[in-house]
C-alpha cells in the first residue's frame, strides 16, 4: 500500500453537528493561531443533521453573543407547551413535566442551524471539509490517537479500484475530537479500544423518526410545542412524539421508540405513522405535503451509561459520548457546552488529560445525574415509570439510588419466549405508504456501486438461527428498508437470502444498536453518501 | 395572424416523425404553417412533408451543404428567411435542440424550449428541473419566437395533405469551419434505454438472471428498449446501466411495461413522463398499479408467452 | 491554447424540487447547491485536455452572485488554473449568458469553450448553441468524446440516431454529454490550493452586455399527477387494449 498524503492540524474535528462546531468555533476564539479543521461525511453541514429540536438557547448566548440578531433559519421561540397521553381515539392533557417547561426556548431546525453556524466557524479560521468521511483512526506508535484517515473514494462494489479512485488522506494533530453523534463508528471502535465503557453501564438507545410538513395554511400555530406519550406504545414500549408548530404553514413531526423494546415484531417506523394518523393528529396534516423525512438513533443512557471521554490523543464530545438529556429530550445544549468545555481544556493544558473529570465536576454531568433514574425508571412499564418520573423530579435526583441500564439489544425477546401485544393498528391515510417512500423524502443518495457499507459478520446466522429465534427484526427495526429477506429462485430454489439495500441507508445507526447478535456493523460508506435533510 | 415556419427534420430521404408532431404544436398556436426543407436534394422529403395535413406550403432549399446536417451551416440559411415569420419551430430532438439555439441567436432572441402545451399564439408550457416544475413562458410581441417542440407531449399530425412545394435558392454564406465525418448508429438489436419508444423492462419479480432472458425476448419481439428495477439491478440480474429510477435512467417512451415490478417511488420517479404505463404483478396490492395506465394482475412467467403469442 | 468552462450554480441533482405553494417558483430552502454536473464533465474534459498537453490554462468562469463563487473554488480545486465570477444579482436568460461568455472569450482568446449541453434547473440547452452563433465559432453539442489535434478538434456527438462525428475548426464551442467522463473527485489538499488560485470577479455592467428579448416567466406549477388507469384480466385483454390504442 503506497504512503497516503498526509495533511496536520493542530485540532482535528470529526463531525460538523453542535458539538463539533462549537468545540471548532471556541477553539479559535480562544486561540486564533491554532489550526483546526472539521471532518464531515455528509454532503453539506448538516444535511446528516436530524434532531426535533427545542434548544436551551444558553450555550449559544456564551459561544456566539448577538446570535439573536442573526438568527439561523428556521427559528422562533417556543409560545406554547403542551403535554398530552393518548388513547387510540382521544387524548388527555398531562401537567407538563418540568424539564418539558419550554419558556425561553427556541425550536429549530439543526441542520439549518449547523449550516448557519458552519460560515461562522470558517470565518474564525476553521476548514470545514463536507463530503470527507473519517473512515478510520490513525493510531501513532504509541498506540496513542494520532488523527483520522479519510475514507477512500472511488472503489467499486467488489473492491476494485474504478477508474475515479482516489486515495484517502490522513490527516494528523496532536489532539482529535470525535464529535460523530449517537453511535458513532469510530467512536464504537475508540470506546473498545481504550475499554472506556468498563465502569460504566451500557449506553441505550432509542430510535427517532422526523417528517417536516408543509400544512394548509391555518393548521400551524408557529411556535407551538406538543409531545405525547400514550398510544400506538404498549405499556412496556417506550416511546413519545413531539409536533412543533414552524412558521410558514410548516409543521415538523417526530416519533422516538426506546430501543430496549422487547417485542421482536415491534415496527418503530409504522409506529411513528400510527401516531401520525391518530384521529386528533392527522388533521394538522390532511391536505399538506411532505417536504422532508428521516430518521437517527439518539442516546438514551445519560449519566451510568457515559464512558470516559478522554484517551490519549483524543476525546470524544457531545451525542457520541452521550451527554443527551432524556426528560428533556434535549441534546444540543449539552451537546455544545461539552465541545466548548473541550475546547476552554485543550486552552489551559497541553493535551487532553483531565478532561473527562472536568466534564463530569461541569453542570454537564450536574443535569444528568439529577435526571439518572428517570428513563430507567421505564423499564417497568408505563405506569410505574411516570410514578418514579413524579418521584425522581420532585426529589430533584437526590434518590440514593442508581437505576441500572442494560444493553438494547439483550432486551429483544425470543419469538417463542414473547407473545406481542394487540396493537390494533389501524388503516393509514397520510403518506408516506411505506418506508421506501419516507427513504424518498430523505433524498438519500449513495453511489451503488461501492462496497456495502453495513457489514454483516455471519449471513447463516440471519437465515437459519435468527430467522427462527427473532424473525428477523432488522426487516422492521430499520426505518429505511435496508434489511429484506427475499426467497431464492432458480438453483437455490426455496432458500432464503439477506438482501442488503445498503442504498438507502439514513445512517440512523439503529441495525449497529439493535441486532440482537451484534453482528451488523455499520461503516462510513463514501464520503458524500447518505442522506441530504432539507430543514430537519 | 401567426405565421409559422417549422424546419424538417429528415436523413436526406425520409422525413422523421417528430415534423409532424412539430405541426400538431404549430395547428394549436395557430396560424399558416409552413415546412422548411434544407437537403442536398430534398425532393422526396419536401413531398412527405406536403402530405402533413393542415400544413399550407413547403418550401425547399437544395444545396450540396445541406447533404449532412450541421447547425453552423443551416441556421444562417434559416435567419435568412425567419424574417417572413413570426414562429419557427423544430423538433426538440438532439438535431432541434442542436440548430434552434444557434438560430435564436443569429435572430437575438431567447429560444422557447420544450413547448409542452399551447396556451395562445405567444404563449407556452415547458417543463423545467427535469419535469418537476412546468412554467408557463410568454413572448414579448416584436419578438420572433424561436422554439423546440417536446416531443413528448405532442402526437404526429395526420397525412392526406398535398399542400405546395415551392423550391428557392441558398442565399447565406455557408461557413467552412464545421465539417461531417460521419455517423454510426449504435450496435445490438434493441434500441437505447434512453431514447426507445418502446421500454420492457423487469424486476425482482423475475428471479433470476435467467429469467430475465424473457423479457429481452419480448423486447426483441417489440422492437422495445430494456429497463430494469434496482431491486434487479442488485440482486445481479442485469447489469447497472439498465436501471430505471431515481438513480438510474429518466425515460419517457411511449410505452413502458413494467414486469414484476412493484413501483416503489424511486422507480416511478423515472418513468413519469411515459406515455403509457402498463404494470403486470402478482401483488394486486403492488404501488405501481396506482400510476399504470393499465394493470394486469397475474403471474408474469405465464403472462408473457401469452402476450407473445397475441401480437 | 487557453479552456474557459461555464459552471453554473444549481440546485444539486438529488434534491426533490417542489413548486412553491404560490406558484412564484421552486423552493429551494435549504437545498444543496453544486456545480452542473454536465458543467463538471465539461470541466473534466478541459483538465484532461491540459494534462494531455493539449492546453496550457483552463479558466472556469460563472456568472451569478458571490454564492457561485463556492461552485467556482470547487472547480479550482479540481484542477482549473483561475477562475471569474461575472457579479449580477439578475438571473440571465440564455441569450445574455451567452452575450456575456462572448464578452469573456474576446478578453481570453480561448481555443475551446467548454459548458454543459444544458444546465439541470432551466433545462434551456441554448447556451452553447447561442455563444457558438454570436462568435461565429463551430458548435460540437452534446459531446462524448472529443480529441484535439493541433487546430482542430474531434468531436463525436450523442445524438437521437447515434454517435456522429464531426471534425471542427479552433477556436471553438463544445457543450458536453453525460458519457463524456467521469468527474474526478476533489482531494483534501486541493481544496486547501484552491483557495490561494486567482479569482477574478468583473461586475456584468462593465462588460456592456445587453440583458434584452428576455422571455417572460409567468407561473410555476407542479407536473400533473398521472391518473389511475384500468385494470385488464387477461393477457389478450391487454394486447388488445393496447393495440386500440395505437400502441402495438
Amino acid at each position: 500500500m503506497s504512503e497516503r498524503e498526509v495533511m496536520e492540524y493542530d485540532v482535528v474535528v470529526v463531525g460538523a453537528g453542535p458539538a463539533g462546531l462549537a468545540c471548532a468555533i471556541r477553539l479559535k476564539q480562544l486561540d486564533s493561531e491554532r489550526s483546526v479543521c472539521i471532518i464531515e461525511k455528509a454532503s453539506e453541514i448538516g444535511a446528516q443533521i436530524l434532531s426535533g429540536a427545542v434548544i436551551e438557547p444558553q450555550p449559544l448566548d456564551d459561544l456566539l453573543p448577538g446570535w439573536r440578531d442573526n438568527m439561523p433559519p428556521h427559528c422562533i421561540p417556543v409560545t406554547e407547551d403542551a403535554f398530552l397521553m393518548l388513547g387510540k381515539t382521544g387524548s388527555k392533557k398531562l401537567p407538563t413535566p418540568p424539564q418539558s417547561n419550554n419558556h425561553g426556548n427556541f425550536i429549530v431546525s439543526l441542520g439549518a442551524m449547523c449550516a448557519w453556524m458552519a460560515p461562522q466557524a470558517e470565518d474564525l479560521g476553521v476548514d470545514i471539509f463536507p463530503g470527507y468521511a473519517a473512515a478510520g483512526i490513525h493510531y501513532r506508535q504509541d498506540g496513542s490517537v494520532g488523527g483520522v484517515i479519510i475514507g477512500d473514494m472511488g472503489i467499486a462494489a467488489d473492491g476494485s479500484q474504478k477508474s475515479s479512485y482516489m486515495e484517502g488522506i490522513e490527516i494528523h494533530a496532536p489532539m482529535t475530537i470525535f464529535s460523530e453523534g449517537c453511535r458513532g463508528h469510530l467512536s464504537k471502535q475508540l470506546i473498545k479500544k481504550f475499554d472506556l465503557d468498563k465502569d460504566c453501564d451500557p449506553q441505550t438507545y432509542g430510535i427517532g423518526t422526523k417528517e417536516l410538513w408543509q400544512v394548509k395554511p391555518g393548521k400551524s400555530q408557529p411556535g407551538r410545542v406538543q409531545h405525547s406519550i400514550g398510544w400506538p406504545m404498549d405499556s412496556h414500549t417506550y416511546g413519545g412524539s413531539f409536533i412543533y408548530h414552524l412558521e410558514n404553514d410548516r409543521i415538523a413531526i417526530g416519533f422516538v421508540t426506546g430501543l430496549d423494546y422487547p417485542d421482536p415484531n415491534f415496527q418503530p417506523w409504522e409506529a411513528f405513522q400510527q401516531f401520525k394518523n391518530h384521529p386528533e393528529i392527522k388533521t394538522l396534516f390532511e391536505g399538506g405535503e411532505i417536504l422532508s423525512a428521516g430518521a437517527r438513533a439518539i442516546v438514551e443512557g445519560g449519566y451510568q451509561s457515559l464512558p470516559k471521554t478522554e484517551m490519549p490523543g483524543a476525546l470524544l464530545i457531545g451525542d457520541g459520548a452521550g451527554t443527551l438529556n432524556v426528560p428533556k429530550i434535549k441534546g444540543v445544549h449539552q451537546a455544545m457546552r461539552g465541545g466548548m468545555l473541550a475546547a476552554e481544556h485543550l486552552g489551559q493544558h497541553a493535551d487532553g488529560k483531565g478532561y473527562d473529570k472536568a466534564l463530569r465536576d461541569s453542570p454537564i454531568m450536574a443535569e444528568l445525574k439529577k435526571v439518572r433514574n428517570i428513563r430507567p425508571g421505564f423499564h417497568k412499564g408505563l405506569w410505574l415509570g411516570l410514578i418514579n418520573a413524579g418521584w425522581e423530579t420532585i426529589t430533584g435526583g437526590y434518590s440514593p439510588w442508581t437505576l441500572k441500564n442494560h444493553a438494547d439489544h439483550t432486551a429483544l425477546k425470543r419469538l417463542e419466549d414473547y407473545q406481542s401485544p394487540e396493537r390494533n393498528w389501524i388503516d393509514r391515510e397520510l403518506p408516506p405508504r411505506d418506508r421506501l417512500a419516507s427513504v424518498y423524502f430523505s433524498t438519500t443518495a449513495h453511489e451503488e456501486d461501492q462496497p456495502v457499507h453495513l457489514q454483516v459478520a455471519d449471513t447463516d446466522i440471519c437465515i437459519n438461527q435468527c430467522t427462527v429465534e427473532y424473525g428477523n427484526p432488522c426487516t422492521r427495526f430499520c426505518p429505511a428498508h435496508v434489511y429484506e429477506i427475499v426467497e431464492e429462485d432458480g438453483e437455490m430454489e426455496g432458500g432464503k437470502r439477506l438482501q442488503i439495500n445498503a442504498a438507502n441507508c439514513v445512517h440512523c445507526k439503529t441495525c449497529d444498536i439493535k441486532d440482537p447478535y451484534q453482528i451488523i456493523n455499520w461503516v462510513t460508506p463514501e464520503g458524500g453518501s447518505g442522506p441530504n435533510y432539507q430543514n430537519l | 395572424m401567426s405565421k409559422i415556419l417549422i424546419i424538417a427534420e429528415h436523413n436526406g430521404t425520409e422525413l422523421n416523425n417528430a415534423t409532424a408532431k412539430c405541426v400538431s404544436c404549430a395547428a394549436a398556436t395557430e396560424g399558416s404553417i409552413h415546412i422548411l426543407v434544407l437537403a442536398a436534394d430534398g425532393a422526396a422529403v419536401a413531398a412527405q412533408a406536403a402530405g402533413i395535413a393542415g400544413v399550407e406550403e413547403v418550401i425547399s432549399i437544395n444545396h450540396a451543404n445541406f447533404a449532412q446536417v450541421l447547425a453552423a451551416t443551416q441556421a444562417p440559411e434559416i435567419a435568412a428567411i425567419a424574417a417572413d415569420y413570426s414562429h419557427i419551430y423544430g423538433p426538440s430532438s438532439t438535431f432541434g435542440r442542436d440548430l434552434m439555439p444557434r438560430v435564436a441567436a443569429l435572430l437575438g432572441v431567447n429560444q422557447v424550449a420544450d413547448i409542452m402545451s399551447v396556451k395562445g399564439p405567444r404563449s407556452f408550457q415547458r417543463p423545467v428541473y427535469a419535469g418537476n416544475a412546468i412554467i408557463d413562458v410568454s413572448v414579448p410581441e416584436g419578438m420572433t419566437i424561436v422554439a423546440t417542440i417536446r416531443m413528448a407531449s405532442w402526437a404526429a399530425a395526420e397525412g392526406g395533405n398535398s399542400a405546395a412545394v415551392s423550391k428557392r435558392e441558398a442565399s447565406a454564406e455557408t461557413p467552412t469551419h464545421s465539417r461531417y465525418i460521419g455517423l454510426k448508429t449504435e450496435g445490438g438489436d434493441l434500441p437505447d434505454l434512453q431514447s426507445a419508444n418502446r421500454v420492457i423492462a423487469g424486476g425482482r419479480g423475475l428471479g433470476s438472471e435467467e429469467n430475465f432472458q424473457l423479457i429481452y425476448q419480448l423486447a426483441s419481439k417489440l422492437g422495445a428498449g430494456v429497463g430494469a428495477s434496482r431491486a434487479a439491478v442488485d440482486a445481479g440480474y442485469v447489469p447497472n446501466d439498465m436501471q430505471v429510477g431515481q438513480t438510474g435512467k429518466i425515460i419517457s417512451p411511449d410505452l413502458y411495461m413494467a414486469f414484476g415490478i412493484s413501483g416503489a417511488i424511486q422507480h416511478v420517479t423515472g418513468i413519469k413522463d411515459a406515455g403509457t404505463i402498463v404494470a403486470i404483478n402478482k401483488d394486486a396490492e403492488a404501488p405501481i398499479f396506482e400510476v399504470a395506465d393499465i394493470g394486469l394482475v397475474g403471474d408474469l412467467f405465464s403472462i408473457i408467452p401469452e402476450i407473445e403469442a397475441a401480437i | 491554447m487557453k479552456i474557459l468552462v461555464g459552471i453554473k450554480r444549481v440546485v444539486d441533482y438529488n434534491v426533490r424540487v417542489r413548486v412553491k405553494p404560490d406558484g412564484s417558483g421552486v423552493d429551494l430552502d435549504g437545498a444543496k447547491m453544486s456545480i452542473n454536473p454536465f458543467d463538471e464533465i465539461a470541466l473534466e474534459e478541459a483538465l484532461r485536455l491540459r494534462e494531455a498537453g493539449k492546453a496550457a490554462e483552463v479558466i472556469v468562469v460563472s456568472i451569478g452572485p458571490n454564492a457561485c463563487q463556492q461552485q467556482l473554488r470547487t472547480g479550482l480545486a479540481m484542477g482549473a488554473d483561475r477562475a471569474i465570477q461575472v457579479d449580477t444579482e439578475e438571473r440571465l436568460q440564455p441569450l445574455a449568458v451567452a452575450r456575456t461568455f462572448l464578452a469573456i472569450a474576446e478578453k481570453e482568446q480561448p481555443g475551446l469553450f467548454i459548458v454543459g449541453k444544458q444546465a439541470i434547473d432551466d433545462d434551456n440547452s441554448q447556451t452553447g448553441q447561442m455563444l457558438a452563433a454570436l462568435w461565429n465559432r463551430p458548435q460540437a453539442t452534446f459531446a462524448s468524446e472529443v480529441q484535439v489535434e493541433g487546430d482542430t478538434a474531434t468531436v463525436t456527438r450523442e445524438v437521437d440516431a447515434g454517435l456522429e462525428t464531426i471534425e471542427i475548426d479552433l477556436p471553438a464551442v463544445i457543450t458536453t454529454d453525460l458519457r463524456l467522463n467521469e468527474p474526478r473527485f476533489v482531494k483534501l489538499p486541493d481544496i486547501m490550493k484552491a483557495k490561494r488560485k486567482p479569482l477574478e470577479v468583473i461586475p456584468l455592467s462593465d462588460l456592456g452586455v445587453a440583458n434584452d428579448n428576455t422571455l417572460e416567466i409567468e407561473h410555476f406549477a407542479p407536473p400533473a399527477t398521472r391518473e389511475k388507469g384500468i385494470m385488464v384480466d387477461s393477457a389478450e385483454a391487454l394486447v388488445t387494449e393496447l393495440k386500440n390504442r395505437g400502441l402495438l
